[in-house]
């Protein structure tokens, strides 16, 4: 009886070892192993690969990419790939998964190597750090830091970005906004302003300069620029 | 000697322990059951039934305002749109009577008495009792109402001249309650009633015929109608019959979306993330007990690939995938296909792969996906997509691969059928 239960015990004990013993496959219990499914996008060894159009997600402020997350998720912003892998996921996890990303420290590329005529340079540098109050519109680092590297907690960063993205998200903004259903969104009344060639020598300087630092802190934006991109700015990014 | 004894001892007492318990929790849930009747009572029935029923899963947007509809049906007969059925007067159901509501649920017809087209799947809830559908209209009544008209319904012609609907009843429906078979056991009649009425999974697990009925209620699988996913027969041993597993590892499939040896996904990671994952112990082992007992008769011989008559050329075709499955799968599925259990799914011996339908494995490889969020499993691994890395050409070859490696067997899938797969909704 004792023999017999002795026994059962050790072949319990082998068949769980066995179960173990059968996968070669190693897998960590991190966040960085959970998130393998967006660095195939996202990654710094993506970068440069066949597609440039992917942003760059590491070290962008967390309150921003959590919005992002969400928008996606419930269909405020709109692309499809994003949509599917979120679907099912809860805020607490897209959270963690901001969190994982914000503090993720990567180098950055190479700027791109475009080349610009003197008038565009000052073209884009003057809506950049001057904005044109004629038609209403701040300076990009009024907004996005001063050294454009993002405002905490919501602010998107503009630099480490390719021209493409770049353009591709102004043009996003012009055409009736990116989180769609949220009215009064500052960036679509802003992009509608620029003409094609303010856009594009926009894209290209951003796409072009060396990147450093990091978002700066919420208190560097005016009252009046925070009411304005309040709907952005607010913690839940307009979520309900 | 001794030591074995405790342990034998202890381990008994830890058995005494956990049947106290279960006899306790039975206990208790059996008193609960007879007090539905009162008001609070029946409107937090009512909750977990619309829960189980999955009521917004069709009657909300995303983002959207809870059981406010809006939502959009994609079907071959045009788009449905969900109405609103929060208890608003003007642009929901606040006028409708406990008797308009059963009409609905148990006939199909709305309160003006027209017929409702069967894209809200009524052919399934007739199975409801009364109770039920009273205590789920109780809880509808009961949530704030919310003002929002939906635009119409856009259903292509003919199928917008709704008297047409009479027809189409007198071929596909029957009302009726949801009636016990004595034959069988409690737990699998009620298992019977959640999945064959208000579970309705027979709206996505059927072949549907061209005028879009269901072929009956056995559950033998088909294309889900509006969206480009197959939902597999569930008496099928060779798609997602579940006649061999455990009731325990189907309960744990349905409440959390991952086992050892399957992954939900697509609309069935959604169905368990609104759903199932709040279905009650009780009930969802009643619903593993109904689908453990469906069963198909069929020969067992898997379609596809002989490897004894393979072709060199076949063998070269395959082994191009397999070196794309090296690349690009082998660091989570493992060089023997057997995946990480519980974690990244096995793909050698694995139905969802070899089923004859390669949708969900072209859709799985182009679009990724992580299972669902659930209380059990809040922080899923997942699978990237690589609709943006592979062309159609590679992918075909690496589910090609994947559906013939490690003694699996499946056809071939060819670029086509790559291309085929990227429409529709998700």
């Amino acid at each position: 009886m004792m023999r017999c239960f002795i026994l059962l015990v050790f072949f319990c004990i082998t068949c769980v070892a066995n179960v173990h013993g059968g996968t070669p496959v190693e897998v960590p219990d991190t966040m960085a192993e959970r998130v393998k499914a967006c660095i195939i996008c996202h990654g710094a060894e993506d970068k440069v690969g066949r597609d440039a159009y992917y942003p760059r997600i590491a070290g962008k402020p967390q309150g921003y990419l959590f919005n992002q997350l969400r928008n996606f998720r419930d269909a405020r912003r709109y692309y499809q790939p994003m949509a599917i892998l979120l679907e099912n996921m809860t805020d607490e996890y897209l959270l963690e998964i901001a969190q994982y990303f914000s503090a993720l420290q990567l180098p950055y590329p190479a700027p791109e190597q475009i080349h610009m005529q003197p008038e565009e340079i000052k073209l884009a540098e003057r809506l950049i750090y001057s904005g044109n109050p004629e038609k209403n519109i701040p300076a990009c680092n009024a907004c996005h830091g001063d050294i454009l590297m993002g405002v905490e907690p919501a602010i998107p960063g503009l630099l480490g970005l390719s021209r493409a993205y770049i353009t591709a998200q102004l043009g996003g903004w012009r055409n009736g906004g990116i989180m769609r259903g949220q009215t009064a969104d500052c960036m679509s009344e802003i992009a509608q302003q620029l003409t094609d060639e303010e856009a594009n020598a926009i894209a290209k300087w951003l796409a072009s300069q060396f990147v450093s630092g990091k978002p700066s802190p919420f208190s560097v934006l005016s009252p009046e620029l925070a009411h304005r991109c309040s709907q952005n700015i607010l913690e839940n990014g307009g979520a309900k | 000697m001794r030591h074995p004894t405790m342990i034998f001892m202890a381990s008994s007492w830890i058995c005494i322990a956990l049947l106290w318990g279960c006899i306790v929790f039975a206990a208790d849930t059996i008193t609960d059951e007879p007090e539905r009747s009162t008001g609070t009572q029946q409107v937090v029935h009512g909750a977990y039934l619309a829960r189980v029923g999955n009521c917004m899963g069709c009657h909300t947007t995303k983002s959207g305002q809870p059981f406010a509809g809006g939502r959009r049906l994609s079907t071959s007969f045009g788009i449905f749109v969900t109405p609103n059925i929060t208890p608003d007067k003007e642009t929901g159901i606040g006028l409708w009577s406990e008797e308009d509501f059963w009409q609905a649920l148990h006939q199909g017809k709305s309160r003006d008495g027209r017929l409702l087209y069967p894209a809200f799947p009524y052919t399934e809830y007739t199975k409801v009792t009364r109770q039920d559908a009273n205590a789920i209209f109780a809880y509808l009544q009961s949530l704030p109402p919310v003002s929002q008209s939906n635009p119409p319904n856009d259903i292509f012609f003919p199928y917008n001249f709704r008297p047409l609907l009479a027809i189409w009843r007198a071929l596909y429906f029957k009302a009726g309650v949801y009636q016990l078979d004595q034959s069988q056991s409690e737990a699998w009649n009620r298992g019977a009633y959640l999945v064959r009425g208000l579970g309705h999974c027979n709206a996505c697990h059927t072949t549907r015929n061209v005028l879009g009925a269901g072929q009956d209620d056995a559950l033998t699988g088909g294309q889900i109608m509006g969206m480009n996913w197959y939902a597999p027969s569930l008496s099928s041993q060779l798609e997602a019959g579940v006649g061999d597993w455990t009731i325990e590892e189907i309960v744990t499939l349905l409440k959390t979306g991952i086992t050892k040896r399957a992954v939900a996904s697509g609309p069935m990671a959604t169905v368990i993330r609104q759903s199932l994952q709040y279905v009650s112990q009780e009930d969802i082992h009643a619903m593993a007990v109904y689908l453990k007992s469906l069963t198909e008769n069929e020969s067992g011989n898997a379609p596809g690939v002989s490897f004894s008559v393979m072709s060199g050329s076949l063998r070269r075709h395959l082994d191009l995938g397999g070196q794309l499955y090296e690349k690009y799968c082998q660091t989570c599925h493992g060089v023997d296909g057997k995946g990480m259990p519980g974690i990244y799914p096995a793909l050698a011996g694995n139905r969802s792969v070899t089923m004859k339908s390669p949708l969900n494995a072209i859709r799985s490889v182009l679009n990724g996906g992580y299972p669902p969020t659930t209380a059990e499993n809040p922080r899923p691994y997942g699978m990237p997509p690589f609709q943006q890395i592979l062309r159609n050409e590679e992918a075909a070859l690496v589910v090609s691969y994947i559906r013939n490696a490690w003694g699996n067997r499946g056809s071939l899938v060819t670029a086509v059928d790559v291309d085929r797969s990227k429409g529709g909704g998700y």
